[in-house]
């Protein structure tokens, strides 16, 4: 395929999220642990950028460092060019385990709660928290409490959380790995239609190659021990006439890359770098 | 024709669709009616049933044995406690006791709930909460009366503080047990929200450690009683009119035993009306909706 030139650095926009050279190690008792070695790559305003690796690819510590949670031992983490410095409400996580949600408020307490710790009137939040459980379906379990609800249903209640509180940059982190997989596969279209009806971005941990492909638009592919970046690559867009045969293709691309031992660079990316 | 498709291919087996039949309807189930069978499904019903049979061997017991001094029957408590009531004197030392213990009560929860504040808040506060609650947690209060009495002189200051000193260190190592079992996940989304400091142990630490605290809160009670009564029992008489453990003292005396069966009687009787009314409905309104007791 003709490759188009790449195109000049200029004309890209300014990029939301910025990760430049990122180091992260752990001291544990007895050693230092690199998890994740001299990462950098930019998340675009509206892009769906996957994180995806087996694990310890150091992928979650990544999306951790940039929520705020851990400090990166070197490099820099800059969000809207400011750079990271604790977690705040405009980088939400979505977390995988189910207990995210506080037990001791109704799911629309839930939302509510972190929406008037940020400033909003008691109305304002209410009629928020009201409009994203609607749109995730759950306008009908507003007065329950978490632990009358499925795992789906939390993490749906989580995901609304989420984008009530309009964050720059939504941090998933593996949020349907815990939910079968019938249930999996409804919340990663719903997932798909959240963001094209507010549009956001979103920066999305997996294992799943399949993950990957569907919800995807841009993909880093992290190899293991410790987590290095091994490339990045595009998505075609979904829905398209021939978007099953492409997604195919991408997926023996990745898995290629993830387990074909040859540590040179792949094909593809001959041209560029 | 099986036996075509058999030979043609052994494992194909032929496809079907078929519409869905309708649904049966929801059955309800005939609910167990006997009457006898809805009585002995409520607990309080089979507690109450235990109560009286023991209450009724006490009597049968105390009577056989016709020595009031020893053992009273409980007819005779129950006449005791009666006119303890209905003279005001038995409610007037129980309010004098209940009075000082929630005071005291109240102190200790402050203390505690500081202590473990600061425990949390850093490592210095943590190593500080570990120690004191290793050192003071087996120390009886009782021991420490004597030096109350040095300190603080007959009274209920030095009632007060040894009731503190026995309140404290189990409530402050209970929520902070509390505390330190809150979820990974929780403190993140915590964080998330922009809480920080005190605003986070309100709004996360202190419900979510909700069940260990309301533990301890128990656990406080029932000791702030048992100290107070024995405090009470050595030198409640200073202290104006003296409390329920001072009437039991009193009466023991006096070899009024049936009054000192109705003293333990309020005793046992106010234990209950807290556990049954007021934690109950604690526990009902918090960690039993939030579905965290199973």
């Amino acid at each position: 395929m003709p490759a188009p030139a790449p195109a000049p650095v200029t004309l890209l926009p300014q990029p939301l999220l910025k990760l430049t050279d990122v180091t992260i190690q752990y001291a544990t008792d007895r050693q230092i642990v690199t998890a994740v070695q001299n990462v950098a790559f930019e998340v675009l305003r509206g892009d769906r950028f996957i994180l995806l690796g087996p694990s310890g690819s150091g992928k979650s510590t990544l999306l951790k460092a940039i929520a705020g949670f851990i400090p990166p031992t070197r490099g820099t983490i800059a969000l809207d060019g400011r750079a990271v410095a604790r977690p705040g409400p405009d980088r939400i996580m979505v977390f995988q385990e189910f207990d995210q949600l506080l037990p001791w408020r109704t799911v629309r307490g839930n939302i509510v709660f972190p929406l008037r710790e940020n400033g909003a009137s008691r109305a304002a939040a209410t009629e928020r928290a009201d409009d994203l459980l609607a749109r995730v379906g759950l306008a009908k379990f507003a007065d329950h409490y978490p632990h009358q609800l499925s795992g789906g249903m939390k993490q749906r209640v989580a995901i609304a959380r989420a984008l009530a509180l309009e964050p720059r940059i939504l941090l998933m982190d593996e949020p349907f790995a815990a939910l079968d997989a019938m249930t999996r596969r409804r919340m990663q279209e719903e997932l798909l239609r959240l963001w094209d009806d507010l549009g956001f971005t979103l920066l999305f941990v997996t294992h799943s190659i399949e993950e990957a492909t569907l919800l995807g638009s841009r993909i880093l592919i992290l190899s293991p021990h410790p987590g290095r970046a091994r490339g990045e690559l595009n998505v075609p867009p979904y829905g398209g006439d021939h978007s099953v045969e492409s997604r195919q293709s991408l997926e023996r691309r990745i898995h290629g890359l993830l387990f074909d031992s040859a540590d040179a660079p792949a094909p593809e990316h001959a041209a560029h770098a | 024709m099986p036996e075509q498709i058999l030979r043609q291919h052994p494992l194909e087996r032929p496809e079907y669709l078929r519409a869905l039949e309708p649904s049966l309807p929801d059955i309800r189930l005939p609910v167990q009616s006997s009457r006898w069978h809805r009585l002995t499904g409520i607990a309080p019903v089979r507690q109450i049933t235990l109560l009286l049979l023991l209450t009724a061997a006490w009597q049968i017991y105390g009577s056989m044995l016709d020595n009031p001094l020893i053992l009273p029957s409980f007819a005779q408590t129950a006449t005791a406690f009666w006119h303890g009531i209905v003279e005001g004197e038995l409610l007037l030392r129980a309010w004098t006791s209940i009075e000082l213990l929630l005071v005291g009560y109240a102190i200790a929860v402050v203390l505690s709930v500081a202590l473990t504040l600061l425990a949390v808040s850093s490592r210095l506060g943590a190593d500080l909460l570990t120690l004191l609650t290793s050192m003071f947690n087996p120390l009886p209060a009782i021991a420490l009366l004597p030096l109350a009495l040095l300190w603080f002189g007959l009274g209920e200051k030095s009632l007060l503080f040894v009731l503190v000193h026995s309140v404290t260190w189990p409530l402050a190592l209970n929520t902070y047990a509390g505390f330190r079992g809150v979820g990974e996940t929780l403190r993140m989304t915590g964080h998330s929200f922009g809480l920080r400091g005190l605003r986070f142990a309100f709004a996360i630490l202190i419900p979510a450690a909700f069940p260990s605290i309301l533990t301890g809160l128990k656990i406080g009670w029932a000791f702030a009683w048992r100290t107070l009564i024995a405090a009470e029992l050595v030198f409640g008489v200073s202290s104006g009119s003296g409390g329920l453990g001072w009437y039991i003292y009193e009466n023991r005396n006096q070899l009024e035993t049936a009054n000192v069966f109705a003293g333990l009687l309020m005793v046992i009787l106010i234990g209950l009306a807290v556990e049954s009314l007021i934690f109950r409905a604690v526990e009902r309104a918090t960690v039993r909706r939030w579905g965290m007791y199973k």
